[in-house]
């Protein structure tokens, strides 16, 4: 901990501090999840925070930005300390926090949302025209063209993320906090608001920003802290680290490469073929077929309808097509009849579709395939134990207590716990949506090998993900999608994030003024 | 750092018995002390008996409400149904077709379950398959429901006219074994099945699932729309099981019977701890708030320190006093 020394920033504020944690340290219980950790950001600064899961960054965000009193430790603001009653109280002096989880209401427009509580009115009414007019300037910086008077619920993840910036931004603000902002956004989202971040260091704000892309994070930062364990173990220039380095620090060791070696190409008869395929109101005539042992990817930019194909596929949204797995012509009317056959589809909102938060480990593990594990009319709670002890070991969930409910998991975790649980049905064609949206890289090495190891046993994988470079880093081939059509596919040779680009955006092989 | 802020004393997050389950337990103990401090009548063994056997009725009813209520559903027709079926029971007890008595009277408690299972059936494919708010649909079936018995009594009452079928089936509500009236027997029974089924079997698990989180449910592949519609035919067996053994207490049905019973029931489901947004259910916790709402109620007649007229401002008190004290303690952990 050459550089980690807290005592050294104690009592010497950094000149041109506008924020500055001094010592601040955080308990839940007997477990202290953040030690004695001190940062100062300054104004026009761009400051990253990284670590992996569990490593203190969001107890860090929430202690920053009103949410959390810390169990000891200092906050100061321009050199004075200040206690912070609420996230109202940090938002009045100039602290906003953009949160990781979309805490949008549904039902309301984007407009509503974006002035929610702090509507502009004209005399007695409310300024619709006006609210209208700004929310559509905020989204439009990001490039969406969305209807702003379209209920949230309409939107896609992505853009809900983005609206969600815009909100918190809307508030007067110099210390703008960014928790993950990007995990859910492909890179064309992610290009537009890095330059909107880049607008705001113009602006003398001072950004801190947290994320697991650490190739962002060396593009966009000045300065970078890594905190691993609760501790901060540096702080330095991002221009002395490459993102290599900060992997190292994170993990605290030497990172082994980053994507398992690729199992052998599968050459059998197609495991699953689709034909034809329909989801109403976002994808026209998708075909494709994956073989045994194949890892398929789908790319595409966000609206680009690949979740869509895939739950209409299970059943879980509407549409239609030719299915056809080992031959025989398949319907998938719900999810169950999809399982039945030997197919099941993870979904890219474990939080929200893919686990019950409130519900044990346990519960979680074995709610897709309950039926396995009756005993008369009874739940087999010891076969469920040893379930339980072999998803623990074979997808190395991290739990401390066995006990505890799936929403106390980290992301990481939950993912691995996610995909143990539809391991349990023993399915031939596995189809992941998102398997590393916000966890760690850590956690992502290994969901990596997972994803290997199924492919090794024969099972055929289909992967989606808005990440070119994972995809690019573990698929055997990868078909691109765009407005709701197949674009093309990459293959061999060929797979590279260029050739990728080029179908996602739509641009002619080789053509002149590409969208970036 | 010197200027450490005083640490909370922590306690060590060991699984520990839920505060929120045991509350309602607590609470009914808490009022049986006051009781008793209050008249000591209420702690003879007579008025013990009485209170039980008069909570029966809620207490069945409100199991099965506790499984709708934890699936995410609602059902507000049970007062309206346990008229109805009560009617239907009582007119076929009339008819005579079978001469047997007792015969005539098991016969009688079939229908009532048949009829009481296909009311819930109604509700749940309505709610279900119609995707329409639980809510509305039995708000609906509720007045359907009533309706049809005010219109089989032609607006009178209906009762069990052959004086031998009444002195045979008054056996069923005022007998007992061993002191015990067959009534509390027959609620302990459900209530010990409506447990098993929502704590020991997959059913009971995906119950808790599908009113947990509807979406996580479909996506693991739970057949949602049977799992709720299931909920409200075990409703409605709940429902005649209340019944059949309440008829012999009335002898008869007219368009008052079971009125404003649906809103007890919820009341006894919300006060035991179940959570009114699904997800979480308590059958025992139901069965300890229909007792604490009985027993209230029988400790201000026995008691003059309020008018026994002001049982409905109690009772209606002690909803808004449960769901602060579970807001308090959700708070708190």
């Amino acid at each position: 901990m050459s550089d980690g020394e807290a005592s050294a920033r104690v009592g010497a504020p950094a000149a041109g501090a506008v924020l500055e944690a001094v010592g601040l340290s955080r308990s839940f219980g007997p477990i202290e999840v953040l030690s004695d950790v001190s940062i100062s950001v300054r104004a026009g600064e761009v400051h990253a925070i990284i670590g992996e899961n569990g490593a203190g960054k969001s107890t860090l965000m929430k202690i920053l930005s009103g949410y959390l009193a810390p169990t000891r430790g200092a906050l100061l603001l321009d050199g004075a300390r200040i206690e912070l009653k609420g996230p109202v109280d940090a938002e009045r002096r100039g602290i906003v926090l953009v949160h990781q989880e979309i805490m949008l209401a549904p039902d309301l427009s984007i407009t509503e949302n974006m002035f929610l509580g702090r509507e502009l009115r004209r005399g007695l009414t409310v300024d619709d025209r006006e609210m209208n007019r700004q929310a559509h300037e905020a989204m439009r910086v990001f490039g969406v063209e969305a209807a702003v008077s379209a209920p949230v619920r309409q939107l896609s993840i992505a853009q809900r993320q983005l609206a969600q910036i815009a909100r918190a931004l809307a508030v007067p603000h110099r210390i703008a906090i960014f928790d993950e902002p990007t995990a859910s956004l492909t890179p064309v989202e992610t290009t537009a608001l890095l330059k909107l971040i880049e607008e705001l260091k113009a602006k003398s704000v001072a950004v801190i920003y947290i994320s697991h892309r650490l190739d962002e994070v060396k593009s966009v930062a000045d300065v970078v802290t890594v905190l691993r364990d609760g501790k901060r173990v540096a702080t330095r220039p991002a221009s002395e680290l490459q993102p290599l380095d900060m992997a190292r620090l994170m993990v605290g060791r030497d990172l082994l490469a980053l994507y398992p070696p690729r199992p052998q190409s599968p050459t059998g008869e197609p495991a699953l073929e689709v034909a034809h395929f329909v989801a109403a109101g976002f994808v026209e005539d998708a075909s494709f077929a994956v073989r045994p042992g194949e890892i398929l990817g789908f790319a595409g930019l966000v609206g680009a309808g690949r979740t869509e194909l895939f739950e209409a596929l299970f059943g879980l949204r509407k549409g239609g097509g030719e299915i056809r797995l080992n031959g025989a012509a398949q319907q998938w009317r719900d999810a169950r009849a999809g399982m039945r056959a030997g197919a099941v589809y993870l979904t890219e909102d474990r939080k929200s579709k893919g686990l019950l938060l409130e519900e044990t480990i346990a519960t979680n593990l074995t709610l897709a395939a309950l039926h396995k594990f009756q005993r008369g009319p009874l739940v087999d709670r010891a076969k469920e134990n040893r379930a339980l002890d072999d998803a623990i070991q074979r997808f190395d969930i991290r739990v401390g207590d066995r006990n505890l409910l799936a929403g106390q998991l980290s992301g990481g975790n939950q993912q691995k716990l996610l995909l143990a649980k539809m391991m349990q049905l023993n399915p031939r064609v596995v189809v992941i949506d998102e398997p590393t949206r916000g966890i760690d890289i850590g956690a992502k090495q290994q969901i990596y090998r997972f994803i290997a190891a199924l492919s090794a046993e024969g099972r055929s994988v289909i992967v989606i993900s808005s990440e070119m470079a994972e995809l690019i880093g573990i698929c055997h081939r990868i078909i691109v999608m765009r407005n709701g059509r197949i674009a093309g596919e990459v293959a061999g040779e060929a797979l590279n994030e260029h050739a990728i680009v080029v179908l996602a955006a739509g641009v002619a092989e080789g053509g002149e003024g590409a969208r970036a | 750092m010197t200027q450490a802020v005083q640490e909370a004393p922590v306690t060590a997050p060991k699984r520990r018995i839920s505060v929120g389950g045991v509350a309602p337990f607590l609470a009914l103990a808490l009022i049986c002390v006051l009781g008793a401090a209050a008249n000591p009548r209420f702690v003879s063994f007579d008025n013990i008996v009485n209170v039980l056997a008069r909570s029966t009725f809620i207490a069945t009813i409100a199991v099965g409400q506790t499984l709708v209520i934890t699936a995410g559903g609602l059902d507000l027709s049970v007062g309206a149904m346990a008229a109805f079926v009560a009617g239907l029971q009582i007119l076929f007890l009339n008819s005579g077709w079978i001469d047997n008595t007792t015969i005539l009277i098991v016969t009688s408690m079939a229908l009532s379950l048949g009829v009481g299972a296909l009311c819930g059936l109604f509700n749940g494919l309505t709610t279900t398959l119609g995707k329409i708010e639980p809510f509305i649909v039995t708000l609906g079936t509720m007045g359907i429901f009533r309706s049809l018995l005010t219109w089989l009594a032609q607006g009178g009452s209906i009762t069990i006219k052959d004086s031998g079928v009444r002195a045979a089936y008054r056996q069923v509500y005022f007998g007992d074994l061993f002191g015990v009236p067959y009534p509390v027997l027959v609620t302990i029974g459900v209530a010990v099945i409506g447990a098993f089924i929502l704590y020991a079997t997959p059913y009971g698990r995906h119950v808790r699932a599908v009113g947990s989180n509807e979406d996580v449910a479909r996506y693991s592949g739970i057949n949602v729309a049977r799992v709720r519609t299931i909920t409200y035919v075990l409703q409605g067996l709940c429902v005649a099981i209340a019944v059949v053994v309440y008829v012999p207490r009335l002898s008869s049905a007219s368009a008052a019977t079971g009125l404003g019973w649906e809103l007890v029931a919820i009341t006894a489901v919300v006060v035991g701890g179940t959570r009114l947004k699904g997800g979480v259910g308590r059958v025992w916790g139901t069965v300890a708030g229909a007792l604490i709402l009985e027993v209230i109620g029988n400790i201000m007649l026995l008691s003059n320190l309020v008018s026994e007229y002001l049982i409905g401002a109690v009772q209606g008190a002690i909803i808004v006093i449960a769901m602060l004290a579970q807001r308090g303690l959700a708070r708190n952990r």
